[in-house]
């Protein structure tokens, strides 16, 4: 416990030394609330059933969070981390280095916590934020979207063999993601045929099942989502474990 | 005799039908400085790497330590330290926080303030990695190698990217851990760190073991020969060297001359032959056998930088 300790708080502290990965993660989130925020206010509206512009888009601000931490900072640093030999170097210890691995899993769940946390904040002293929905259920909900989704950037982990490679796919993953799943723009926006191809991007499973929570709605609404979001956290782990390398 | 600290039989591993290293056989003793030489790619990293536990050997024997299954016994791991060929830590990562991280792995450690001061790092102890320079992040490469006070410490192509004058401190560095009293198993493709610094040396070529004993051995199996080298300002026929007794040679170089002979006037007759001839002459070498020789003998190639 000691030893995760040591190693999750220089991670943690490797992490926040990174411009990029807490822009990504911390600001980005933060200016899109602003920038949405000051631009349609937070009146309630029948579009979005009674709730506010900036009241659906904290949720999906979240997801954001998710994506670049689980499809972005994971894999980039593990891959970054192998490809280095630092991971071989760990291998080198008596620790098992599925220890670093883990540091790098919680780390990304707490950074992401720590956001949303942030984004609430803000949107109830800027904006009057409602959450009609239980905070213990958000936080489940949460949770499962970072397992499924960390789970996918651990199979692109497996499967990609260099930083060039990884960064690569994880940013041409990343911008429809943001985009067409309805985190930056509600869905409710977005036109017929670009829903219909959201349906293949996982993002937007994550989206739709944090805004229903957020709203209060009941899980039994969501089982679509949590099917192919567990499903693709079980694919992925069983992909990975197969094929994963620490070298 | 000496306590055996390693011992590999018949070791033999390939990668996709190319074999690396093929029926290996030595063995390593306490307090020694043991040696593996040849060129890139003849099997050293694979070697030390399979005696470390971090390869599956495909067939063969290693004994370390003790312990039979470097690969499996986690054990081994507390007792030996390692400083890979190539390795790196995070860019962002100070000196400071590895090694209290590394530290923080090991269930015994030695104050890694003194590793520090003893490998002449201690300014550094707040820079990121990525500051180092390389002689400095291969030292502290060997702090972290040592931070568990290893009874058998690996160093896998030591010097490798180092200057001459950082090359000849890391030396006196690896005689100084081994006379406190730790074994030393390491590789390189420099003939001269060998020689200098190993107290026996395997050669190893295309992934088998062509020789094995200490460099002064080594160096002696291929006689006493010594070669006097020189250019002279005007011609001079070479068959007059011939006729010194002690002369088993001559060749013509370019504009350089090489008289190959042995015994102990031979250096002497050379040079006073040419001079009773009133012959000026520059540049003159004495070269006695290294080796690089004895590779070059034994595999029919020189070695490659």
């Amino acid at each position: 416990m000691e030893k995760f300790f040591k190693i999750f708080t220089i991670e943690m502290k490797l992490f926040f030394r990174d411009f990029t990965s807490t822009f990504f993660t911390l600001g980005m989130p933060i200016m899109l609330l602003l920038l949405f925020g000051s631009i349609y206010g937070n009146k309630p509206t029948p579009v979005f059933g009674g709730l506010g512009s900036v009241d659906v888009s904290v949720p999906a601000d979240f997801a954001i969070i998710i994506v670049v931490a689980g499809i972005m900072n994971l894999p980039i640093t593990i891959v970054s981390y192998r490809e280095k030999k630092i991971l071989k170097r760990f291998r080198c210890t008596p620790m098992n280095p599925s220890m670093i691995l883990f540091a790098q899993f919680v780390l990304n769940i707490l950074v992401g916590f720590f956001g949303a946390a942030v984004l609430i904040l803000l949107g109830k002293l800027i904006y009057g934020l409602r959450f009609p929905g239980s905070i213990f259920q958000t936080a489940l909900a949460f949770l499962l979207s970072c397992a499924s989704i960390f789970s996918l950037g651990f199979f692109l982990a497996s499967i990609l063999k260099t930083v060039r490679s990884v960064s690569a796919v994880s940013f041409i993953l990343y911008f429809p993601m943001i985009f067409l799943s309805g985190a930056t723009l509600p869905s409710e926006f977005l036109p017929k045929g670009i829903l219909k191809f959201s349906q293949f991007l996982p993002l937007t499973h994550v989206v739709n099942l944090l805004r229903g929570i957020w709203a209060g709605k009941s899980w039994g609404l969501f089982n679509k989502e949590i099917i192919i979001l567990v499903g693709i956290m079980i694919f992925s782990v069983l992909i990975s474990i197969k094929i994963f390398r620490w070298e | 005799m000496d306590k055996k600290i390693v011992e590999v039989k018949n070791l033999r591993k390939g990668y996709n039908e190319v074999t690396a290293v093929d029926n290996l056989s030595f063995e390593i003793y306490e307090n020694e400085i043991f040696g593996m030489v040849g060129p890139n790619g003849a099997g050293k990293t694979t070697t030390i790497e399979c005696v470390e536990g971090l390869r599956n050997k495909d067939s063969g024997e290693i004994k370390i330590l003790g312990l039979n299954n470097p690969e499996t016994d986690g054990d081994l791991k507390t007792k030996i330290g390692i400083q890979l060929q190539e390795s790196s830590l995070p860019e962002r990562i100070k000196v400071r926080e590895a090694m209290e991280m590394f530290s923080s792995l090991y269930p015994r450690t030695i104050d890694w303030k003194d590793l520090l001061a003893k490998l002449n790092l201690t300014e550094k102890v707040n820079s990121y990695f990525r500051e180092l320079s390389g002689g400095q992040k291969q030292r502290l490469f060997i702090a972290l190698a040592l931070i568990n006070d290893p009874e058998l410490l690996f160093l896998d192509e030591l010097s490798t990217g180092l200057d001459p004058q950082a090359r000849h401190t890391m030396w006196d560095l690896i005689r100084d851990i081994r006379n406190e009293g730790k074994t030393i198993f390491m590789t390189t493709h420099y003939m001269e760190e060998a020689e200098r610094l190993c107290d026996r040396v395997a050669i190893i070529d295309r992934g088998k073991i062509v020789a094995l004993d200490t460099p002064q051995n080594l160096v002696q199996s291929l006689g006493k020969e010594m070669r006097v080298i020189f250019s002279l300002e005007n011609d001079f026929p070479l068959e007059n060297f011939k006729k010194i007794e002690e002369v088993t040679e001559v060749e013509k170089i370019g504009d350089r001359i090489v008289v190959h002979g042995e015994g102990e006037e031979f250096v002497y007759r050379v040079i006073s032959l040419l001079m009773s001839n009133k012959m000026k002459f520059r540049e003159i070498k004495i070269e006695q056998p290294n080796l690089e020789d004895v590779f070059l003998a034994l595999t029919g190639e020189k070695i490659r930088e």
